[in-house]
C-alpha cells in the first residue's frame, strides 16, 4: 500500500467527517438547548438537496442552488418548530421520537408528491469539477477539497456565533437554565425557533453539498441521521466542539477501517473471503469506536454530566 | 331480478370465451420509500398489459410493501386469507421474495416474479407454482463476465454491496469471466460515498471495473467516478442504468456498457408497441422493470386464456408453455421455471435531452441459469 493512497483516504475521511459535522451540529444544538430528540433532522437534509436540485435545474447556478437549500431548510425548520415541535418540549422523549418519526414520513411522501419517485439531478459546478494535482502525485477531486474548506469555515462561523454574539450567549444560557433566561426577559420561543431553523439550515446545506456527488432522492437523509446520532453521542450531547471532533473521528474511522481492514485480512485469507470479512467488520468500526469512547467517558468526549 | 339477469349474461359471455375463469391477482410491490421507482414501473407495466387486453375477468389488488419484509409478509397473509387471491406477483427485492414466496407456494398459490430472482428459488427451493419472468439474479452479471472476455479485459476490479445479492452478483460475474481480478471489494449496503473505493481502483492497476450498485448507490458511484478523472471502462448490470435513474446520473453515465435482457430498441413489434404505448400512457420511457411487469401480465393472460387457475396442473402447463409475445423477443422457461433468453450489452447514449440505452451486442444467447441441475420438481 502506498503513502499516496493512505493520504488520499485520510482526505476522504476528513471530507466525510466535515459533512457529518454539518448534520450533527444542528442535532446537538437542538438537543442541548431544547432537550428535544429530533428524528426528522434527516428530512431537512433531504429538503436542502431537493431545493438545490430544483433551483439548479431552473437557474443553472450552483451558488443560487446552495442559497436555496439554506433558505428552504431554514423555512421548513421554522414552520415545523412553530406548528409541531413547540408542543413537544414538555413531553417525554418517547413522544418526541414518535412525533418526529411521523414527520419523516410526512416529509418523505410530501417530497415524493412534489417531485415524483425518481431521483433528481444535481451537478458539480464546472469550476469545481475534476481532480486537482496535490503534492506527492495525489490526484484529488477539487469538489471534495471544497467541501472540507466550506465545512471548516461553517464550523468556525458557528463557534464565533456561539462564543461571541449575544444570541450565542442566550443559546448557551438556554442550555443550562431555561427558566432563568426566560425570567431575564429573553423571548424563549423566538430563541428556540431560531436555533431550530439554524440547525435545519445546516442540515439542508449539507444535503445540497452532498447531493452534487450523490443521489438526490427521497429517504436520503435517514442513513446520515444514524451516523449523526453516533457523532453526538461520541462528542457529548449539546457540545459543538464535541460534534466537530466526533464527526472527524467517525469520518476517519469509517473510511480508514473500510480501507485497511479488508487489506489486512487479505494477508491471511483468500481475497474474496477477506473482502467479505473485512468489510463486515469495517461496518461495525464506528460503533466499536462509540462503545470505546463511552466506556471511558460515559457522557461523551465533551459532554457534561 | 335485474341483477340476477345481468349476472347470468356475464356468466354466459365469459363461458363463451374458452375456459375463462375469474382470476384474482395480488400484487405486492414497493411504491413508497427509497426503492419506489422500481415498484411503480413494474406496476405500471403490468397494468398497461391488463388494460390493453381489456380483461375485466382479471382483478388486480395492489399493495405497497414499503421495501420491508415484515410488511410484505403481512400483506401476503391478508391477500391469501381474506382476499382469496389465486396468484401473487410484484416483489422487487430478493430478501422480501424469500420472506413471502415459499409460504405462499406452500399454501397452494402461484407466484409470478416480475423482478427478484434469488438463487435459492432457482435451485433446491424451486417450485412448480413459481415462475420467474425477469431473470435469475446471476444472469446479468454472467453477461457482464462474457462482455469483459469478449472485449479483452483481463485485469478487472469488481465491487458490490456486502449482502446476499451483492455476493451472487460477483459470483455470477466470476463464473464466466476468464481474466484476473485486480481487486474485489464489498461495500456497505446503501453506501453513498465511494471516494475510498475509487482511490483503491486508481491504485490497483486495473484495466476495467465491474460494479453492481443498484439504485441510489449506482448514481453516487457514477457521479463520483466521473469526477475522479479515472478513465477505465466501466461495466455493470442494467440496474444502475435503468431509465428511471439515468437522468439523475447525467453525463457521467454516457458510453458506459451495461448488460440487460431488455432494451427499448429491441426490434420486434411487441416491444415497439409496448414502448410507444407506455410512453403515451404514462408520459415517460419504460425501464426494464416496466418491461418485466408488462411481460408478467401477458404471460398471466396467456395462461388464463387456456386453463382454469383452479386446475393447478393445467395452469402450470399453460404458464410453462409461455405462449405470449414477449417484449424481449425469444423467451421460454428452463426446467426450473426461470427464463431462457438473450442478454444484451447496451451503451448509455443521449437522445435529444434524454439519456437512454442502445444495444451494441449480444453477450449471451439463449442463456439459462446455473441452478437448473439442482432443481428437482
Amino acid at each position: 500500500m502506498s503513502l499516496v493512497l493512505l493520504i488520499e483516504q485520510i482526505l476522504n475521511g476528513l471530507q466525510f467527517g466535515v459533512m457529518l459535522f454539518l448534520m450533527a451540529a444542528g442535532l446537538t444544538l437542538i438537543f442541548g438547548v431544547m432537550g428535544l430528540i429530533n428524528l426528522a433532522h434527516g428530512s431537512f437534509y433531504m429538503i436542502g438537496a431537493f431545493a438545490a436540485a430544483a433551483t439548479a435545474a431552473a437557474t443553472g447556478s450552483f451558488l443560487l442552488a446552495l442559497a436555496a437549500s439554506l433558505v428552504a431548510a431554514a423555512v421548513a425548520g421554522a414552520i415545523v418548530e412553530m406548528t409541531v415541535i413547540r408542543r413537544l418540549y414538555n413531553r417525554d422523549h418517547l413522544d418526541q421520537v414518535l412525533a418526529t418519526f411521523a414527520l419523516i414520513l410526512i416529509f418523505s411522501e410530501g417530497t415524493r408528491w412534489l417531485f415524483g419517485s425518481f431521483p433528481l439531478f444535481l451537478e458539480i459546478p464546472e469550476y469545481l469539477s475534476g481532480p486537482i494535482s496535490l503534492p506527492f502525485g495525489i490526484q484529488y477531486p477539487q469538489y471534495r477539497l471544497a467541501i472540507i474548506a466550506v465545512g471548516l469555515l461553517v464550523a468556525a462561523g458557528l463557534f464565533a456565533l456561539i462564543a461571541r454574539t449575544s444570541i450565542g450567549i442566550q443559546i448557551r444560557a438556554g442550555e443550562s437554565d431555561r427558566e432563568m433566561i426566560a425570567a431575564l426577559g429573553v423571548d424563549i420561543s423566538k430563541l428556540y425557533t431560531f436555533v431550530f431553523a439554524l440547525g435545519a439550515a445546516l442540515a439542508g446545506f449539507a444535503g445540497a453539498l452532498i447531493g452534487a456527488i450523490q443521489s438526490v432522492q427521497v429517504g436520503m437523509g435517514e442513513p446520515v441521521l444514524i451516523l449523526a446520532f453516533v457523532v453526538i453521542v461520541i462528542g457529548g450531547i449539546g457540545s459543538i466542539k464535541g460534534a466537530l471532533l466526533g464527526a472527524l473521528l467517525v469520518g476517519l474511522t469509517d473510511t480508514l477501517a473500510g480501507f485497511l481492514l479488508p487489506a489486512a485480512f487479505g494477508l491471511i485469507m483468500e481475497p474474496s473471503a477477506a473482502a467479505s470479512v473485512g468489510s463486515s467488520l469495517a461496518s461495525m468500526s464506528i460503533y466499536v469506536l462509540m462503545a470505546g469512547v463511552l466506556l471511558f467517558r460515559p457522557t461523551g468526549l465533551f459532554g457534561s454530566s | 331480478m335485474k341483477l340476477k339477469f345481468l349476472a347470468l349474461v356475464t356468466a354466459l359471455t365469459s363461458a363463451a370465451s374458452l375456459a375463462q375463469a375469474d382470476v384474482k391477482v395480488g400484487m405486492i410491490t414497493t411504491l413508497s420509500g427509497g426503492g419506489a421507482g422500481l415498484g411503480i414501473d413494474v406496476r405500471d407495466g403490468f397494468m398497461l398489459a391488463i388494460k390493453q387486453a381489456s380483461r375485466d375477468d382479471i382483478e388486480v389488488v395492489i399493495e405497497d410493501d414499503q421495501r420491508k419484509p415484515d410488511i410484505a409478509v403481512q400483506l401476503a397473509d391478508r391477500m391469501i386469507q381474506s382476499e382469496k387471491v389465486d396468484i401473487l406477483t410484484g416483489i422487487i427485492w430478493s430478501n422480501l421474495a424469500m420472506a413471502v414466496v415459499p409460504s405462499a407456494l406452500a399454501q397452494g398459490k402461484f407466484y409470478l416474479s416480475p423482478n427478484a430472482g434469488p438463487s435459492q428459488l432457482a435451485g433446491k427451493g424451486c417450485h412448480k407454482n413459481y415462475f420467474n419472468v425477469a431473470w435469475q439474479n446471476d444472469n446479468l452479471h454472467e453477461a457482464g463476465g462474457a462482455h469483459a472476455n469478449s472485449t479483452g479485459y483481463n485485469n478487472t476490479f469488481v465491487l458490490a454491496p456486502n449482502y446476499p445479492a451483492g455476493k451472487d452478483a460477483l459470483t455470477g460475474f466470476k463464473r464466466v469471466y476468464e481474466g484476473e481480478l485486480s481487486g474485489e471489494l464489498y461495500t456497505k449496503l446503501g453506501q453513498k460515498d465511494y471516494a475510498s473505493e475509487i482511490a483503491q481502483i486508481r491504485a490497483s492497476g486495473a484495466d476495467s471495473v465491474y460494479f453492481f450498485l443498484p439504485g441510489g448507490m449506482g448514481i453516487s458511484f457514477l457521479k463520483q467516478y466521473a469526477d475522479s478523472g479515472l478513465e477505465l471502462p466501466l461495466v455493470g448490470p442494467a440496474f444502475s442504468f435503468d431509465q428511471g435513474i439515468l437522468q439523475a446520473v447525467g453525463d457521467a453515465a454516457l458510453g458506459v456498457a451495461n448488460t440487460s435482457q431488455w432494451s427499448k430498441d429491441i426490434a420486434n413489434p411487441t416491444n415497439e408497441a409496448f414502448v410507444a404505448s407506455f410512453q403515451a400512457e404514462y408520459g415517460r420511457l419504460p425501464s426494464l422493470y416496466a418491461s418485466q411487469g408488462f411481460d408478467t401480465a401477458n404471460l398471466l393472460i396467456s395462461a388464463v386464456d387456456v386453463a382454469d387457475v383452479a386446475d393447478a396442473d393445467a395452469f402450470q402447463a399453460a404458464l410453462k408453455a409461455a405462449e405470449f409475445a414477449s417484449t424481449r423477443g425469444d423467451f421460454s422457461f428452463a426446467e426450473n421455471n426461470h427464463p431462457i433468453q438473450d442478454v444484451f450489452v447496451r451503451e448509455v447514449i443521449k437522445e435529444g435531452d434524454i439519456y437512454t440505452n442502445k444495444i451494441v451486442s449480444t453477450a449471451l444467447e439463449d442463456h439459462s441459469n446455473a441452478y437448473v441441475a439442482e432443481c428437482k420438481m
